[in-house]
Order: structure tokens, then sequence, then C-alpha cells
């Protein structure tokens, strides 16, 4: 009886803590998710005062099929996000790995490494306008001193200008470097200790201790990077000419595209079915992502 | 946060302490002979890495003190001739543009938003990590799911929800701040995660003895749990002073006048009306923007490499 009180009122007093959340939860994320639900399947324009949205079925995603732009934008997001992900990989990975040896001036290295991801997203974007300036940028200045006499206008080639995204961003890949770090720092001396003893060449010691012990890290960075590069929306946007959508629509993201439907072509109907067919790519990429990593993640020092 | 690693999903064996002594008592370990040629080689490296990190802030240092027709030189001048201060001054007071003013719209937001989001994060994080009630699991567990739910899956109905308020209720949201601020006060759930995860390595001995004195949990939490949980959560007031600082997609959704502008949408906007050719004022509005940034960072500076490895870590 005083058992079930005590539990009665832990439980007001838990819920009490998190309402705040339990409250924001339903305003700001599930009330919203539903009600785009119910967007998707009308015609609902983005104008004032409001009409009502009227319901139309499965049109809107009947139009998603044929919709020859959108499909391009899925493809360019896929493409941004099949460069930025492994790249990202290889670059934060290999840094932290440099920055995980015994040297001098380890600190001030990593400061400076750090530092980029600092930038805000808009200074970086009117920056990198500027590096990527193709007559008088700093990155066309450093190719022709290394020889290649016409390198590409950058933002303005419809070849470059995701290459020049992808580029950008490695800039600012310094804080997955400190989490990548500490991933590192955390693996248990004494495994190198045995592999050593075992005779184990620098390689092997990378493949067989390294990666299965900051496994969990490289996973945690993988599922946070999908969710981020399928809504990346900024940076293209501010650099890239057309409001984002780059030369011959190369850079046109998943994200943007949903952005100027709803807020330049007043079709909120069809932006909120673009928005959970988003929704939806998430959960299923994490889902593949948690599924695979019963593989090859490694918990608990095994 | 702390360094130390007793969080509960600390998986090495070895501690470092236990790794200090292991050094202390076999020096030669991890340091052997023959190793000077890699360690010339890594820092080599680093050089490089580190170049490219640091050369992208000197030309927009420099291009940030040139006139316009020396900005537009080819090759570039490293050290502007003439000097140009004035650059600065230009963005700032010059009425080029309206660069305090969305420097003071943004404070504005960010002081509310900072302030929300740390007060409201530390007590849904205490409810989860310290009140043990039914379902806890559970919703720890929806909340951690909405982090799966980014920005741009929600805008559209948040705008129009927004927007039938100022219609039908006459509570004006559109075009206003507080989209921008009020949700800050009700969790977010990274930073509620991050909190969870220091609160749990808290031990309870000290609230237990609270309570038998008779303080109430909220009593607990504010002058026991907050206190010694101060290097968290500078580093959620941080990263939520970060976002707002950072981002551009959200007042470019909200905010319709121009004198509401926040620095990163005034900048964007005063970089395409003039087609983006003023480099000389642009490189020095973004050498503003970036300077209170740096300014918290080196404050702060291992706070805040602390919190970013542990957001990894305890993932």
């Amino acid at each position: 009886m005083t058992q079930d009180r005590a539990e009665f009122r832990n439980t007001i007093r838990g819920l009490a803590f998190i309402s705040p959340w339990i409250i924001g939860f339903c305003v700001f994320t599930a009330v919203p998710v539903g009600l785009s639900l119910y967007f998707s399947f009308c015609d609902f324009a983005n104008v004032s005062p409001a009409k009502p949205p009227v319901w139309i079925g499965l049109a809107n995603y009947r139009e998603m099929l044929g919709d020859k732009i959108l499909w391009q934008c899925i493809g360019n997001t896929a493409y941004y996000a099949a460069l930025t992900l492994p790249l990202g990989l290889i670059v934060a990975l290999g840094v932290a790995m440099l920055l995980n040896a015994k040297i001098r001036g380890l600190s001030i290295y990593r400061t400076i490494v750090f530092l980029p991801s600092l930038v805000p997203a808009v200074a970086a974007a009117m920056l990198w306008l500027w590096l990527f300036n193709s007559k008088l940028g700093l990155i066309n200045l450093a190719l022709r001193g290394l020889g290649w006499s016409d390198p590409p206008s950058w933002l303005n080639d419809p070849n470059w200008s995701m290459p020049a995204l992808v580029l950008m961003s490695l800039w600012g890949v310094g804080n997955t470097v400190i989490i990548y770090l500490a991933g590192l720092q955390d693996v248990p001396r004494e495994l190198y200790e045995a592999a050593d003893i075992d005779g184990a060449t620098p390689i092997r010691k990378m493949w067989h201790v390294t990666l299965p012990s900051i496994s969990p890290v490289i996973f945690f960075n993988l599922i946070m990077g999908i969710i981020g590069t399928l809504q990346a929306f900024t940076q293209a946007r501010l650099i890239m000419p057309s409001d984002g959508a780059g030369p011959a629509r190369s850079t046109y993201l998943y994200a943007i595209y949903l952005y100027d439907n709803a807020f330049k072509g007043m079709r909120m109907g069809y932006a909120s079915a673009m928005a959970w067919l988003l929704l939806l790519a998430i959960l299923a990429l994490t889902a593949l992502a948690t599924w695979t990593s019963k593989k090859w993640v490694h918990y608990g020092g095994k | 946060m702390s360094s130390t690693n007793t969080g509960p999903q600390s998986i090495s064996p070895a501690t470092p302490a236990q790794n200090d002594v292991a050094m202390i008592a076999f020096p030669q370990t991890g340091r052997r002979r023959g190793r000077k040629p890699k360690t010339w080689i890594n820092h080599l490296a680093l050089w490089l890495v580190c170049a490219a990190a640091i050369a992208p802030f000197l030309f927009l240092l420099t291009t940030s003190f040139k006139t316009l027709e020396n900005a537009m030189l080819y090759p570039p001048q490293w050290i502007p001739s003439p000097f140009r201060w004035q650059n600065y001054t230009d963005v700032i007071a010059s009425g080029k543009t309206d660069f305090l003013l969305w420097t003071r719209n943004t404070l504005i937001i960010a002081v509310l938003g900072v302030g929300g989001t740390v007060f409201s994060s530390a007590l849904v994080a205490y409810g989860f990590a310290k009140v043990k009630f039914k379902g806890r699991t559970f919703l720890f567990a929806v909340m951690l799911a909405t982090m799966m739910v980014p920005f741009p899956v929600t805008m559209v109905s948040l705008f129009t929800i927004f927007r039938w308020m100022g219609e039908n209720t006459g509570i004006q949201w559109l075009g206003t701040f507080k989209p921008l601020w009020v949700p800050a006060w009700f969790g977010s759930a990274f930073n509620i995660f991050l909190l969870r995860q220091f609160f749990l390595t808290i031990p309870d001995d000290l609230s237990e003895a609270a309570k038998i004195d008779g303080c109430s949990e909220f009593g607990i939490f504010w002058r026991i749990i907050l206190p010694l949980a101060r290097p968290a959560l500078t580093v959620v007031a941080l990263f939520a002073f970060m976002g707002i600082w950072n981002d551009f997609l959200g007042p470019l959704v909200y905010l319709q006048r121009p004198e509401q502008f926040t620095l990163a949408l005034g900048l964007q906007n005063f970089q395409s009306q003039h087609g983006g050719t003023p480099w000389h004022l642009l490189m020095a509005a973004s050498v503003l923007v970036i300077l209170p940034v740096i300014f918290l960072f080196f404050l702060a500076q291992k706070t805040f490499i602390e919190g970013i490895a542990t957001t990894g870590m305890k993932g």
C-alpha cells in the first residue's frame, strides 16, 4: 500500500521533471509530423490568409514519382552523402591518428585542426565563396602554383560544384576529429602490447585492434552523418548560384528543393509529402546502419 | 566534461589512471628506440593538415584589411597595403549594413534560447537520470528517437501552425523571434541526453542525505545537482549558443522584415544584394561574426574539447 503510494508519487515527480520535454515533444514534434502526414495528402497552397487544405489522396506522392527535378535532387543528395561520409571518416580518423601520437605541441595542433569547425555557417560560406573564386580565389591560386594552368571554376561548373561542397564540409571536420581522438585515447594499451608480443604489423594492429575498439565511435558518427547529410541545406544554399541549386542544378539538394516547394513554389502539400519521404529515408538508413552494426561494432572491449 | 572515466558506459578495462601507473612502472612501453623518423613524418603531416586548416583564415583576414581594388589584384598581396581598418568601421557603423541591429537581434534570441535550453534540458535530464518512475525507459527511447526528426521535416507544419495562430487567435509568432527561442524552453533531445549521462555519474549519497534533511526533489536538483554539473551545463550552453549563432534556416523560414534579421540572415542578404562583389566588407563582416565564437572557445577551451569528445564517447 505505502509501496504503491511511494511509486505513484515518484511517477508524478518524474513526469513533472520531464514535463517540459513531453509538452515540447507533442507541440513541436508529434503534432507537426502528424499534420504534415495529413497535408501530404492535400492540395495546400502557402498563401495568406490561409486557405484550408483540400484532400487529394495520393496525388502528391504520384507526382513525386514523375518529378524529374526531385529525382535529380535525390541523386545529388545521395552523391553528396556518398562523398562526404566516407571522406569525412577517412580524413577525420587519419588526422585523429596523427594527433594520437606522443608528440610535442599536441594541444596546439589540436586547437588549429578544431578551429575551422567553430566558424559559423554563414561566415564559412562567405569565406568559401571567396576561396573558390575562379580568378582570384586561394584554391585556384594554389592549383595554378602546383602547375594546373586551367583549374576549374568550381561554383559555376556542374562537374566541380559538388566536389567544392564536399571540400568545404571537410574543412569543418575538426569536431569529428576530436571525437575520434577521444575514442583512440580510450583504446586499452594492453591490446597494443599484446599485439606487439604477437609480432603484429602496424596495419594488422590498425585492422584488428584500433578499428574494432573505436567501432562504437565510428557508428555514432555514421548515424549523425547520415542524419546530417540528408538534411544538408545551409552550405549549398549559401555558396551555390541560383539559391543553392547550383550550375545545371548540380547541387540542388533534397532539403533545398523541399524549402523551395514550400516557401517559393507555395506548395505546402507537396513539400509535406517530401518531408515524409525524408523522415522515412532517415529512419530506414538509420535502421539499416544499426542492423549492419551488429556485424562490425564491438562494445565492451571484446 | 569530466575526463575521468567513471561513466556508466565506460568500456575500457584500464582506466587512464592505471595507464599512468603503467607508464611510470614501465617507462619503455610506447616509447621505443628508432621512433624518431616516424615522429618527424608525423609532424610534417600535421603541419600540412594545419596549413590547410589555417590558410583560409589568413586569406580571410588579409582580405578584410584590403581596399576593394587591392582585393581584386592577382596574384593577391598577403600583407595588405594600404592597411584598411576602415573596412570594419564601414561594416559596423557606416550604414552600409545593419550589422549592429543584426547582432542585437541574434543576441536577444541567443540569451533567451540558451537560458531556456540549459534550464529545461537540465530539468528533464534530472527526471530521466535521478527519478525512478514507470515508463521512464520508454520515454527516454522516444526522446532519443526525436533526434532523427530534423527541422526540414517539421518546418512546413510549424510554419502553418504559427500562421494559423496569427490569423485565428491573434497570437503573432511569424515574423517575431518567438519560434526561434520558445521551443528551446522545452528541452532539446541531444542536450538532455548529454546532461543525463553526466547526472548518472553523480553519486546518490548527497541527494539521499538532503532528502532525509527534508529537502524537496526540486531543491536537490537546484541546490545539489546543478552546482555539481557546472562543466556539463557550460558545454550545453556553448552548444546552444553556437547553434543559434549559426542558424540560418530557422530565421529564413520565420523572419520576414529586414529589421528582424539575425547576423546569418543579414549577412547573406547583404551578400546577395551586392552580387557578392564587396569582398573586403564581406570578409570583415565574416571576421566579426567568427570572433565571438573563437573568443568563447578560448575562454572555455578545455570544457569545450572535452564536451565534444564526450558527445561521441557516450553514444
